[in-house]
């Protein structure tokens, strides 16, 4: 009985845009364990709303024993989780899932939306070359974190920014190679790129959602398709909670 | 009654000298504070430590949520539904959130009796707590073999989940009709090596129909309730919102129906029953215990609150203290 679900004291919140917000936990324990890639399940107040929120870790200072989420507002949790100040303090358990493992030379690291913040521990923790490229719809934002690491591409579908278009066009564009890929983003960006990295033959980590409730690996309620029979659960399901949410672009059919 | 709170005599009672302490105060029902307490309840000849087990599907087979809980301070253990070979489930979403529970078309994914045979049993054994194995098929000779495969095995008890379709009676739940309730259970005692505990739908129009039934063909309890059938459309998305269309409802949304469904079943037949359906309190489980439940199971509560099962734990044992309950067994089915 090594983990618990603990109530957890914000340091800060701040708004990053209309409805996309940045949080630091004062979360030692988890800070100390937590690799990049991994996720937190936050908990609602109000126990109506029995499932937790699973929230990726965007950022470990495990030094100072905190963590930073950054969370886009959806629906009824992340409303509540938005009005939290500091000082107000909230239940988190974490940290949960496989997280990113660091490999290769040269990495092209690749964010969709709102699973852009996953991605900046990675690219603080990666050694080698980065080209870090972020895809929005419209307005940006954690831009800046990301230069202090590496080369920043942007792309926005309404072109407003960069290349207009998708991050396949930001990466097609400038011309950009690697022997790794990293990408955490809505599906359609995550097939587009699992297509592309067998293409140009380069090993892809991709950070699935699904839907969960326990978080842990008990409910098998978020599975993905494997390509071959898992383990665990014998069959061509993997549970994204557990085995991810981190996979092998050849792992999985999206 | 009265109840007077002796904590401060703790350290001076020793079982030497407590029925002397005890019989100097004959005006009063004497507790001590968190002991001399017995909270252990027997099914079927098997004795558990206390009445809380987990509700299958909602606690894998205790691995996963062992990091969470310490499994030796539950009863018991009952582990997610075990079919004769691997079973893939239901296309996602398999889970949603509604008011005050959820509802899930997971679809009865699990690995099979051998795999469970040799990882999950060797598991949970390590711990000082009962397991209850939940076998699902979809003909009876699926229930069969994974029964006479674990006649063999070291577990406790199995609960048989019968809200499965039938696949050869054209994919009504076996739990749907009286007459294939009496026919498996009587089948599946017939071959068993452990007491078997039907566990009955709630999606039925006379619950204790299915539970006289069960007591008919011999089964040695009852466990009730699983989920209400339901259904969620995503709006937005305008389809429905699990990938099964339809799922079970479950958490504290469907507890009033599911304490009814307790009480009306201890009504009628003498079994012992495992009580569950949104239980995420003690205060929660004791309704289920004074409807008539012998043991009572957590389920969609562990979600919200990993440490679920041994909150109630402990809070039956509190509320044993506060009302000076010497035995368990004085609360079962006592509104009636
Ligand atoms: C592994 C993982 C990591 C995630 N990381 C982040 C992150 O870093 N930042 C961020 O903003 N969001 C992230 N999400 C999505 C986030 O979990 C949902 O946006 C959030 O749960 C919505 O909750 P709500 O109450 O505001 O919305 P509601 O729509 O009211 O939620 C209702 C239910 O649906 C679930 N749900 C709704 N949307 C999603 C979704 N997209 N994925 C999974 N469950 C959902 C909720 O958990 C809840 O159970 C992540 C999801 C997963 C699976
Ligand atoms: C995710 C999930 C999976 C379940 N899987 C099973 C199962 O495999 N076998 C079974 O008999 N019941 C299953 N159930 C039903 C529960 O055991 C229980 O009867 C029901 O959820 C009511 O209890 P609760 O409200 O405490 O969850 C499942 C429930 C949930 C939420
Ligand atoms: S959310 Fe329960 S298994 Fe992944």
């Amino acid at each position: 009985m090594a983990a618990v679900k603990d109530s957890i004291k914000i340091l800060e919140n701040i708004a990053l845009t209309d409805d996309v917000f940045s949080m630091w936990l004062d979360a030692s324990t988890i800070a100390k364990k937590a690799i990049p890639g991994q996720f937190v399940n936050l908990f609602s107040k109000d126990h109506s709303m029995m499932l937790p929120r699973p929230i990726s870790i965007c950022e470990i200072d495990k030094l100072g024993g905190r963590i930073r989420l950054v969370f886009r507002v959806v629906g009824k949790g992340t409303k509540e989780f938005s009005l939290l100040k500091r000082g107000d303090s909230i239940e988190v358990m974490g940290p949960l899932g496989n997280g990113f493992s660091i490999e290769g030379k040269k990495a092209l690291i690749i964010g969709g939306g709102i699973g852009i913040p996953p991605l900046l521990q990675l690219s603080k923790d990666f050694a080698g070359e980065k080209h870090i490229v972020l895809g929005y719809r419209d307005t940006t934002f954690m831009e800046e974190d990301f230069r202090a690491y590496g080369n920043v591409y942007i792309s926005t579908e309404d072109g407003s920014r960069g290349v207009k278009g998708n991050v396949v066009n930001a990466i097609e564009e400038n011309n950009l190679d690697a022997d790794i890929i990293y990408a955490c983003g809505p599906t359609p960006m995550l097939k587009g790129l699992q297509q592309y990295a067998k293409e140009h033959n380069i090993k892809a980590q991709l950070s699935l959602e699904e839907r969960m409730a326990c978080g842990v690996g008990a409910c098998l309620g978020c599975v993905c398709k494997s390509r071959s029979v898992d383990d665990h659960s014998m069959v061509n399901n993997k549970r994204v909670c557990k085995e991810g949410p981190v996979f092998y672009g050849d792992e999985v059919e999206l | 009654m009265q109840i007077v709170d002796i904590h401060y005599l703790e350290g001076f009672l020793t079982p030497n000298n407590i029925n002397c302490v005890v019989s100097q105060l004959p005006k009063f029902d004497i507790h001590k504070k968190g002991d001399i307490m017995n909270t252990s309840v027997n099914i079927g000849g098997i004795t558990f430590n206390n009445p809380v087990t987990t509700a299958s599907g909602t606690f894998g087979s205790g691995i996963e949520y062992s990091d969470y809980v310490d499994l030796s301070k539950l009863g018991a253990v009952t582990t997610k539904g075990v079919a004769s070979f691997p079973w893939g489930g239901n296309p996602t979403p398999r889970v949603i959130e509604t008011p005050s529970g959820m509802l899930n078309a997971i679809g009865l994914q699990n690995p099979g009796v051998d795999v469970f045979i040799a990882r999950d049993i060797p598991f949970l054994r390590k711990f000082d707590t009962k397991i209850i194995v939940n076998v699902v098929g979809k003909t009876i000779e699926d229930y069969c073999e994974v029964v006479d495969k674990l006649a063999e095995c070291d577990v406790d008890m199995l609960e048989i989940n019968i809200s499965c379709p039938n696949v050869k009676e054209g994919g009504i739940a076996f739990g749907q009709d009286a007459k294939q309730v009496h026919y498996i259970t009587s089948e599946i005692k017939k071959r068993a090596k452990q007491p078997i505990i039907m566990k009955l739908s709630p999606n039925v129009t006379d619950v204790t129909e299915m539970a006289r039934a069960a007591e008919a063909g011999g089964a040695d309890g009852i466990s009730l309730i699983n989920t209400l059938t339901g259904m969620k459309i995503d709006i937005h998305k305008r389809t429905y919102a699990l990938g099964n269309k339809t799922g079970g409802l479950s958490g504290p949304a469907i507890r009033p129906i599911a304490v009814r469904m307790v009480d009306l079943v201890a009504s009628v037949v003498k079994l012992p029953i495992i009580g569950m359906g949104g239980i995420a309190s003690a205060e929660d489980a004791l309704e289920f215990i004074m409807a008539g439940a012998t043991m009572v199971a957590v389920g969609t509560a562990n979600f919200n609150n990993p440490s679920a099962t041994m909150d109630v734990v402990e809070g039956i044992k509190e509320y044993m203290s506060n009302y000076g309950i010497s035995d368990i067994k004085e609360l079962i089915g006592c509104v009636r």
